[in-house]
């Protein structure tokens, strides 16, 4: 069996060989996994209870991906760092393809893009654009190059440890944030899917990425990753195809999607006049004043709510209210802030809601409207509009830059046979990759079609049974409350959150559970195998760049091996540890970690190519000033950084930018330094020069 | 190390198509990005600029990684500089 995904015991198949026998491999597989839903689909309508069926695709699929671990398990460096350098340039695109989409493009982005319209195709451009400059600037020369991270080029091109270090330094800060973020969606998902508490849910689902990795490293993470791709894009790809042919008739969403836009467009602006939506935007607003005078006067208002609602609570007690009010109103009682200043946070929180929801369309812009503001309007609506579009395109160039500079993808490309193969394999991974995000847009509009012209307007007692199974599972994922107690449901009266769009689609297009709990298993696969690739790079950072080149270069391979394994364990374990406190603003988190990439690594690696006169000394003041850059504008503006590290100084953003951009400041820095610190320091020894010459042509025939 | 005539024009040429190539992306992405509100004519349902972010922007992506891996796996052949991979790996 071991043969599957390697060579043989004393035979090694030729390329082609090897690339048939993988066809036939993932062919009989995706065959066995349309089978595995078909015959679920079937018990379900034998009447198989849904946290069976989830449980079933959970185990069938961590079964899977362990045993795809424990087949290519191995000792050898070249297969546990870069799988043996002979992963096919499509099988190589697909498994970047897994390890490129995490559990924020699978679940995120459509729920972004259904939330924010066009602001949202940011992380559309910005996603996928990056391969440009990973298949024009980086992937063939490191390939070419052809060791085994990202910090080792920056070890060989510019001399020293100190480039190698600050290189891991920086691969361990972006890659451990975008870790945590994973590892959480898996507690997620598995709790989702079974039931079990979120804390478990993140044990078992870490046991499956560890089996795996532990094993056999790169070798094995590359073969999980492609079978977790075809997972995640037929769990993608099912529900939005069967909504599209239920709304449009045709079942290509992505072709016929723009005359939906135009629909939802015109029910937009009817929602906006419509006079149920306005009486509930109008209690709303009531709300938000209520809340604003109470804001103002915290100690009196405390007091008169306490009173009140002790003297509903003797009013129910010496009525003959049931069991069930009383202990609402107790619990009421019981939740009344302890003091003013928690008071006033819940107050706030509370005007912060009604605020958003006193605004047309429940706060959401017009979905087609470009930018927010005006640019023919007043002084206040063009600056709107300006800085709307100045943070488009600052969030388009961060996440594009940081697409290129995250060591978990670039390292795929070490792992292919050759130059030629790397740059094919940029263009296979960027294939696989719009697959998906070709279909993100076309889903967040077919389900605001189905949301805003079937669902809202319906009477409560007709609602579908789903939202009431969602609003138990987290009301702020999804709920609905009769406000202006018309019994009609209005668009105001629901609070859809942006991370359940994804897990909606298939109720909302009437397929059975069992497509649920496939597109849960894609949301699992899609996390676990970015999960795989970044703790292999933290692993394989500390384990090679630390350990054997910087402590004890005379180390065996199996030695070396062995070490980054247990260093895998250890950063998994913390990771776990610390996804299971919850910590506050992920999103944020993994949006930062692409600053973090663009500013420490894009620029070091590029010059590094590109111009031989770019010193050691340069690069790691270039680093950690672009490092340096974007983490003072995080800490300074990011009000979650600032409560963390005690910041107080007012919040002052240049040229308005937000914080989740701050790598547009720290990637011209990070340049500007680098050239500058060049030009005054002696030119780098021949050593360093040959070597660009060498990763420059893909076979160098010197005279 | 001594390079060839031949060599140095290899660089000169991927240099040149890299620059084009990342040219067309620098307009593709934020030209038509930074004047999206003019660019919101009607495109089979979609308002221009819409229907560029979501997808037509990313076909060109495409085409620009396919044309430059065409292009430079032709361009190594041509200059003597193509790697020729053993059957088989390492």
């Amino acid at each position: 069996m071991a043969g599957f995904f390697g060579s043989r015991e004393g035979e090694r198949l030729s390329k082609q060989q090897f690339k048939a026998q993988l066809n036939q491999v993932y062919c009989w597989y995706t065959v066995g996994l349309v089978l595995f839903v078909a015959v679920l689909a079937g018990l379900e309508r034998l009447g198989m209870p849904r946290l069976w069926i989830g449980s079933t695709f959970l185990m069938a699929t961590i079964g899977l991906y362990a045993g795809i671990g424990i087949m290519s398990r191995t000792t050898d460096a070249t297969e546990y760092y870069v799988a043996g350098r002979r992963v096919p340039a499509v099988y190589n695109g697909m498994a970047t393809g897994a390890d490129w989409m995490s559990a924020a493009s699978f679940i995120g982005l459509a729920g972004t893009l259904y939330l924010t319209g066009y602001s949202g195709l940011a992380f559309i451009m910005g996603w996928t654009g990056g391969y440009c400059l990973v298949a024009l600037v980086l992937a063939p020369y490191l390939r070419k190059f052809g060791q085994f991270t990202i910090p080792d080029f920056l070890g060989e091109r510019y001399g020293g440890n100190l480039p190698r270090f600050i290189g891991v330094i920086a691969a361990i800060l972006c890659s451990f944030t975008y870790l945590v973020a994973q590892i959480y969606g898996v507690g997620l998902i598995t709790s989702y899917l079974t039931g079990i508490a979120f804390e478990l849910g993140i044990f078992l689902g870490l046991g499956g990425i560890l089996v795996c990795s532990f094993l056999g490293g790169m070798r094995a993470v590359t073969w999980t990753q492609v079978a977790q791709y075809i997972i995640l894009v037929m769990a993608y790809l099912i529900p939005v195809i069967w909504l599209s042919a239920k709304q449009t008739g045709v079942p290509v969403p992505q072709l016929v999607y723009g005359y939906q836009l135009e629909k939802v467009t015109a029910r937009e602006k009817q929602l906006t006049d419509d006079p149920g939506e306005q009486q509930v935007r109008a209690l709303f607003r009531q709300r938000s004043e209520a809340l604003a005078n109470k804001i103002g006067h915290p100690a009196a208002s405390l007091t008169a709510d306490r009173l009140d609602a002790s003297r509903k609570m003797e009013e129910l007690k010496s009525g003959n209210a049931s069991v069930a009010q009383v202990s609402v109103a107790a619990r009421a009682l019981a939740a009344m802030p302890r003091n003013e200043a928690a008071a006033v946070r819940s107050w706030s929180a509370a005007k912060a809601t009604a605020d958003i929801k006193s605004q047309p369309l429940n706060g959401m812009p017009p979905h087609a409207a470009q930018f927010s503001g005006d640019p023919d309007g007043t002084p206040k609506e063009k600056a709107l509009y300006d800085s709307s579009r100045r943070n488009f395109l600052a969030l388009v160039f961060c996440l594009m830059v940081g697409t290129a500079a995250l060591p978990h993808i670039l390292m795929r490309y070490y792992t292919v046979p050759s130059v030629r193969e790397a740059r094919q394999s940029v263009t296979w991974s960027l294939f696989f990759i719009c697959l998906l995000y070709f279909t993100a847009p076309a889903l967040a509009i077919l389900v605001k079609y189905e949301i805003f012209t079937v669902l809202v307007g319906m009477p409560f007692d007709h609602l579908p049974a789903w939202i009431n199974t969602w609003s138990k599972v987290d009301p702020t994922l999804l709920s609905v409350t009769d406000v202006n107690r018309d019994n009609i449901l209005q668009l105001n009266e629901m609070t859809v959150g942006g991370d359940v769009i994804v897990l909606l689609t298939p109720e909302l297009a009437g397929l059975p559970y069992v497509i649920s709990a496939l597109v849960a298993a894609g949301g699992l696969a899609a996390a676990l195998s970015t999960a795989d690739g970044l703790l292999l790079t933290i692993a394989n950072a500390l384990g090679h760049d630390v350990y054997y080149r910087m402590i004890d270069p005379n180390a065996s391979t199996v030695s070396r091996v062995t070490v980054s394994k247990i260093l895998l364990l250890v950063v998994a374990l913390t990771a776990a540890y610390v996804a299971a406190q919850k910590p506050a603003d992920i999103l944020f988190l993994v949006s930062a970690a692409f600053s973090f990439a663009a500013a420490s690594f894009f620029p070091a690696l590029s010059l590094g190519i590109f111009w031989k006169r770019a010193t050691g000394i340069a690069a790691v003041l270039g680093m950690v000033s672009g490092l340096g850059v974007t983490s003072y504008y995080m800490l300074t503006t990011q009000p979650w950084l600032r409560e963390a590290f005690g910041v107080t100084s007012p919040i002052q953003l240049w040229w308005g930018i937000e914080p989740i951009s701050a790598g547009l400041f720290g990637v011209p820095v990070g340049f500007a330094v680098i050239v500058l610190v060049s030009l005054v320091t002696r030119p780098p020894p021949q050593k360093a020069c040959d070597l660009v010459d060498h990763v420059r042509y893909p076979d160098l025939k010197s005279l | 190390m001594q390079l060839t005539d031949s060599q140095r024009r290899y660089w000169r040429k991927n240099l040149v198509l890299t620059a084009a190539l990342l040219l067309i992306w620098v307009v593709v992405t934020f030209g038509v990005s930074y004047f999206a509100r003019a660019l919101s004519f009607r495109f089979f349902g979609w308002p221009f600029s819409f229907w560029m972010g979501a997808q037509g922007a990313l076909l060109v992506y495409c085409l620009i990684i396919r044309a430059y891996a065409w292009y430079m796996n032709h361009l190594d052949v041509e200059h003597d500089v193509a790697d020729l991979a053993d059957d088989g790996g390492h």
